[in-house]
């Protein structure tokens, strides 16, 4: 799991899962124990709307929803592209979210690609790289702590940062 | 509520007082609940199925995860600077759950040969029973670290600050070695505690304490824990299919791959504490819990008595020798002034003249201190390893750690100083 050490501000993270509902996946897969499916099924509990994208899966049904091939055959408004590919694959993702005018690109973890980030961040978006959204919706809920991970957040307030 | 805007990084003694513990949500409690339960309600089956197979985050059972437990693993995983933390029951079955998560039967691990006598113990008897097979290090000679390494060693294990006699190991030379061989340093960092040394700031992988001693500090509650630093890649040297192979036991999930630099920690949990049981106890979880809060004030006044009493001893006339790193003659003063800025700890060893004799009579004639097996409590201890800690160990071992049979070891309180020293003087000239 290759890292360049990128560090994100909680606020801007919280920012980002709070103000966005509908997320496209791409390369999600119908595999139930796929890191995809896991990250797929818990944001949903969480109340996003995700749109599974994979061309390979194209028409199969995931966890009630309904796979695309691609992000432009999704017919309502996209907040978030999470990306579960390689990161060569990125380029071309990116340049199909600022098409649909989607507001943020989230890299999914060890997914880094900085030319295709700043592409995006130049075009308007919001970019996210080398995270997973189901974790760091966790840490910042407070929800990870429950599995011993340090979340690094320390609140005396009784209500969780995210709600 | 607003969110913060930048992520604000607190001091260690802050974050020994909050870290992994918000109000509960609930009621407002402002501590920590004593979660005494063993088991929870699901939402529904699919929740229920949900928790079962990890897709989402929350509590089955109390062998596998508890709220009360949860805090103290986010505390003492905050406090060593490192990614996550399982707790266990003791500090024995922490190392258990860290070498099962690393090691197959028939694998090899390289050790420190200046342990605690249980650790030598379970090295030596128990893990071999397992298929697990060691070869002890001298871990100031380098090359014979290196020579130790096979192609199926899978770790390094070391003491930060060595039971007994308080030897300071150079970790960041370890940490080298081992990563040339992509392979964890795992570090027992029970006598230092994170306040006085850190030991993922040196390139160590994996970090366990005893809670049991001073991270617990009263001698009330036994308690283990493993902590990764979520930096080690599991995947580079292909050496751990357990962690980045399809999982059996979890219809063939990937654990690297799937909870990324928390892998190590899930791992552990979901099959090592799942399957080999040694829980910590909610109850043992609060009173650590509490403990670790006073955890830099205690290590502070430990540091400062052991060092009033090291001091001392060096001068007694029946005192032939004293081995405390934080006196300015001890061969580790520079690793010490190194990796302990805030001081040595406060377990060390001497050695009364007229040795073995005399040292029984001295742990015999003490009012103050305690002769007992612990280390790290309030109260000052004192003991003959030989007789006891070290005692399942043949000589040879006993003195490659440390522990021959003119030793005696002290572990330092929060008393009075002039009290403990009192006390040490009369028992002295008793004996000598």
């Amino acid at each position: 799991m290759s890292s360049l050490g990128l560090e994100y501000d909680d606020g801007y993270l919280i920012d980002i899962l709070r103000r966005n509902r509908t997320v496209a996946m791409v390369g999600a897969s119908p595999n139930w124990n796929r890191p995809s499916y896991f990250a797929m099924k818990y944001l949903q509990r969480k109340g996003y709307r995700v749109i599974p994208v994979n061309p390979v899966a194209a028409g199969q049904v995931i966890l009630g929803e309904t796979v695309v091939p691609d992000l432009a055959s999704i017919d309502v408004p996209v907040d978030v592209v999470d990306v579960f590919r390689r990161a060569d694959a990125v380029p071309a993702i990116v340049d199909e979210a600022i098409r649909i005018k989607a507001r943020v690109v989230w890299l999914q973890l060890g997914v880094v690609h900085l030319e295709a980030a700043v592409r995006a961040t130049e075009a308007g978006l919001t970019v996210v790289q080398d995270r997973c959204m189901k974790i760091e919706y966790g840490r910042l809920s407070g929800e990870l702590g429950w599995s011993g991970v340090n979340s690094g957040i320390l609140t005396s307030r009784r209500r969780r940062l995210l709600a | 509520m607003t969110a913060p805007e930048k992520s604000h990084h607190y001091g260690i003694e802050t974050r020994a007082v909050h870290a992994g513990a918000a109000p509960e949500p609930v009621t407002g409690a402002r501590n920590v609940p004593i979660f005494q339960t063993t088991s929870y309600v699901f939402d529904d089956a699919d929740h229920a199925a949900s928790l079962f197979n990890l897709q989402t985050f929350g509590y089955i059972y109390t062998r596998l995860g508890n709220p009360t437990v949860a805090a103290l693993e986010e505390r003492v995983a905050s406090l060593e600077g490192g990614r996550a933390a399982v707790a266990t029951a003791t500090g024995h079955s922490a190392q258990l759950l860290a070498f099962f998560t690393l090691l197959e039967p028939g694998d090899h691990f390289v050790a420190s040969r200046f342990l605690y006598g249980g650790s030598i113990t379970q090295f030596t008897h128990t893990f071999p029973r397992l298929g697990w097979h060691g070869t002890f290090v001298d871990p100031r000679n380098l090359d014979e670290v290196r020579a130790a390494i096979t192609p199926t060693t899978k770790l390094i294990f070391t003491e930060s600050l060595a039971n007994p006699g308080g030897v300071v190991v150079d970790l960041a030379a370890l940490a080298e070695i081992a990563h040339e061989n992509g392979i964890p340093l795992v570090v027992d960092n029970t006598l230092a505690t994170p306040y006085l040394w850190r030991p993922f700031e040196w390139g160590a992988d994996i970090v366990i304490h005893s809670m049991t001693k001073f991270l617990s500090g009263h001698g009330t509650s036994m308690g283990g824990i493993v902590v990764e630093s979520g930096k080690f890649d599991w995947a580079a040297s292909g050496k751990f299919p357990a962690l980045t192979q399809p999982d059996p036991a979890y219809h063939g999930l990937n654990f690297y791959e799937t909870f990324g630099d928390f892998g190590f920690s899930m791992k552990t949990r979901a099959v090592g504490l799942r399957d080999l049981g040694p829980a910590l106890s909610p109850q043992n979880a609060f009173y650590i819990l509490t403990g670790i809060e006073t955890l830099p004030l205690r290590m502070d006044r430990h540091v400062s008595n052991a060092t009033a009493v090291a001091e001392h001893l060096a001068e007694h006339p029946a005192v032939a020798w004293v081995s405390y790193a934080g006196l300015p003659d001890s061969p580790y003063a520079a690793l010490a002034a190194r990796y302990l800025p805030k001081g040595a700890g406060s377990v060390f060893t001497f050695g009364v003249k007229r040795g073995y004799e005399a040292g029984i009579k001295v742990v015999e004639s003490v009012e103050l201190w305690s002769h007992l097996a612990n280390v790290g409590d309030t109260r000052s201890l004192i003991i003959h390893p030989a007789s006891t800690t070290h005692r399942q160990l043949t000589d040879e071992q006993r003195d490659a750690a440390g522990a021959g049979n003119d030793v005696i070891r002290l572990s330092v309180g929060i008393e009075t100083a002039a009290d403990l020293i009192a006390d040490l003087d009369q028992a002295l000239h008793q004996a000598v």
